[in-house]
């Protein structure tokens, strides 16, 4: 596979430049609407996140069918795998915008750089789900980074909100900071910054004695805290829940979905491009290092959701544990494990974004974030209260909901591999994470508030967004189609 | 000088930068120490691309990248940390702690 010239790119590289486009297009259009109610803004933000996803599929359907191509002479590829992430990504910046369109938190005054950034931030993590240099995993990486900072700090004069984004930058630069010193070891041993090339070179020089396998392993180690650190995984996730809780509730919802799956879409293609080779495997034993991590974060993150009242840092916990369940399919080794994180973070986009909708809508109307202001949301607005149990049930891994259907398949792929050991634990974190989700759904269906008792209206536009992800959480388990769709994108992805 | 010598040198760059984030209590200082960090990088693909590939300058442009990477680091710090001092009068990350749970 030859890589394309700079030039011959740029054809390849539209949904991108259409992103940027469209990203500058919304603060002139800020500049130009002198109405600071106008939602004009945020629709024009809409608008291109759909012309890049009609531009994503275009290009997919028209050149080679998703044939892997290598753009900018080596430094990303778009393949069929980076173009199910792009898809994923491009869902999760059309529900922030109309979550953000719906939330009472943000300030008219700063749509503009909102949703400007929003889109810059959609572009980096399109740079993550396709870099395979070491150079541009870093400048993606960071371009999500330090949109992410700004974002979740973006609630001027809220001290939760700057706290937030204080903590983020902290652990953020310096998590960063040690995978580009990891970034920088593997430059040095291998001699090019090239994913493709890394694995073999490195393998040679294992073989003859040049490198040792202990520097392999801290540079490794090092890349794994700026990987782990955006998937929140034990012990990069300190930063998750106040940042969870402190940002806009839109923003938390973004990060928890898209900032993962982004995230997700790096550690494999890294991992499995650059060091999935069986030499390199023998002397730094990094499957098993993840399996260790994958059980502690899964078990970290149920158990420190157990005492949570506020709703926000509970999901934030929760989140935390999923990035653990995921990660037990990168740990297999096999074209099955990566499959099945690809279908569950469909399912996950849909049942968490989902049940973020519900916390939106809830702040709107009660002003409260805590479980206590979930009391009685059965009676006072049924139809939202179901959606919630639906999410929350889905996000247990209830039948017959979709959230079964992911981790059914994601248990079935680690008990083939014979991790019994890991399965176990990941199922009996599951029946953990019953606990605290059956809290709100108790809450809302068991508990009357005895203050108020009137029902809230909703307007036809929620009911539609919320059915927006009802219907897939309740539907997707029964449809191939995203089954197939991931397993497709898993073949680009070279295994043993 | 060899290339042990700005491994070691860089080695020690970033330890100090880490050891500064976790004991300086000042939120200037903790940037200073990811600046450490961030250089020690920045050395590290210098030296490197100096002594293991003299013909291939590409990791002397990953360190200039990383030097721009590292400006805007500071710059949105920056931010944030007014944004800080204006919410809590204080710069002192140990003040800084409403959410916690």
């Amino acid at each position: 596979m030859q890589p394309l010239s700079n030039i011959d790119s740029l054809l390849h590289f539209s949904p991108e430049i259409l992103l940027v486009i469209f990203a500058t297009a919304v603060i002139i259009l800020d500049l130009i609407v002198k109405n600071r109610e106008s939602v004009a803004v945020a629709h024009l933000a809409l608008v291109g996140c759909l012309c890049t996803l009609a531009a994503v599929l275009f290009i997919h359907f028209s050149f080679g069918k998703g044939e892997p191509v290598s753009l900018f002479l080596g430094m990303i590829q778009l393949d069929v795998f980076s173009t199910f992430f792009k898809v994923l990504l491009l869902l999760a910046t059309a529900a922030t915008i109309l979550f953000s369109l719906r939330s009472e938190e943000l300030d008219a005054k700063l749509k503009g750089e909102y949703y400007a950034l929003l889109l810059v931030i959609t572009l980096g993590m399109f740079l993550m789900a396709s870099a395979t240099n070491l150079l541009m995993i870093f400048i993606a990486l960071e371009t999500v980074s330090l949109t992410s900072y700004i974002l979740a700090g973006f609630l001027t004069h809220n001290p939760r909100s700057s706290e937030a984004a204080f903590k983020y930058i902290t652990y953020g630069a310096v998590a960063s900071g040690t995978m580009l010193f990891g970034l920088s070891l593997l430059f040095g041993m291998a001699g090019t910054g090239d994913l493709t090339q890394i694995g073999g070179r490195l393998a040679e020089l294992l073989a003859s004695g040049e490198v040792s396998s202990l520097t392999l392993l801290i540079a490794i180690t090092f890349v794994l805290a700026g990987i782990g650190y955006k998937i929140a995984s034990v012990p990069f996730h300190m930063w998750s829940p106040d940042v969870y809780e402190g940002a806009p509730i839109p923003i938390t919802a973004f990060l928890s979905v898209a900032s993962k799956s982004a995230g997700f879409a790096l550690f494999i293609r890294f991992f499995y491009t650059g060091f999935g080779s069986t030499g390199l495997m023998e002397a730094v034993d990094w499957p098993f290092m993840l399996a260790i991590v994958s059980a502690l974060t899964m078990t970290v993150g149920n158990l420190a959701a157990l005492p949570q009242q506020n709703v926000k840092r509970l999901l934030a916990y929760s989140s935390i544990a999923h990035g653990g369940y995921l990660l037990m399919g990168g740990v297999l080794l096999t074209s099955e494990g990566i499959g099945a994180i690809l279908f569950y973070l469909v399912v996950y986009l849909f049942m968490n974004l989902g049940a973020f909708y519900v916390v939106v809508l809830v702040a709107n109307e009660m002003g409260s974030e805590t479980i206590n202001g979930y009391r009685g949301l059965s009676s006072r607005a049924p139809l939202v209260a179901v959606a919630m149990m639906t999410f929350l049930f889905s996000l247990t891994g209830i039948p017959p909901f979709a959230g079964f259907f992911g981790k059914w398949i994601l248990f079935t792929a680690v008990l083939e591999q014979g991790y019994y050991w890991l399965a176990l634990v990941g199922l009996l974190n599951s029946v953990v994470s019953l606990y605290y989700y059956a809290r709100i759904v108790k809450a809302m269906f068991l508990e009357d508030t005895s203050e108020e008792t009137d029902r809230v209206s909703f307007s036809t536009g929620t009911f539609a967004l919320l059915s927006v992800f009802v219907i897939p959480t309740v539907f997707i388990g029964f449809l191939n189609i995203f089954y197939t769709f991931s397993n497709i994108s898993v073949s680009v992805i070279p295994m043993q | 000088m060899t290339l042990q010598h700005y491994l070691v040198i860089s080695a020690i760059l970033f330890t100090l930068g880490i050891f500064a984030v976790l004991t300086r209590r000042n939120a200037i200082s903790i940037l200073m120490g990811i600046e450490l960090i961030l250089n020690s990088c920045n050395l590290n693909f210098a030296a490197f691309s100096r002594f293991m590939t003299p013909e291939d300058i590409s990791g002397q442009i990953i360190a200039i990248f990383g030097i721009v990477l590292a400006a805007a680091e500071a710059a949105v710090f920056l931010a944030i940390i007014l944004a800080i001092y204006r919410e809590f009068g204080s710069i002192r990350p140990d003040e800084v702690d409403t959410l916690k749970g």
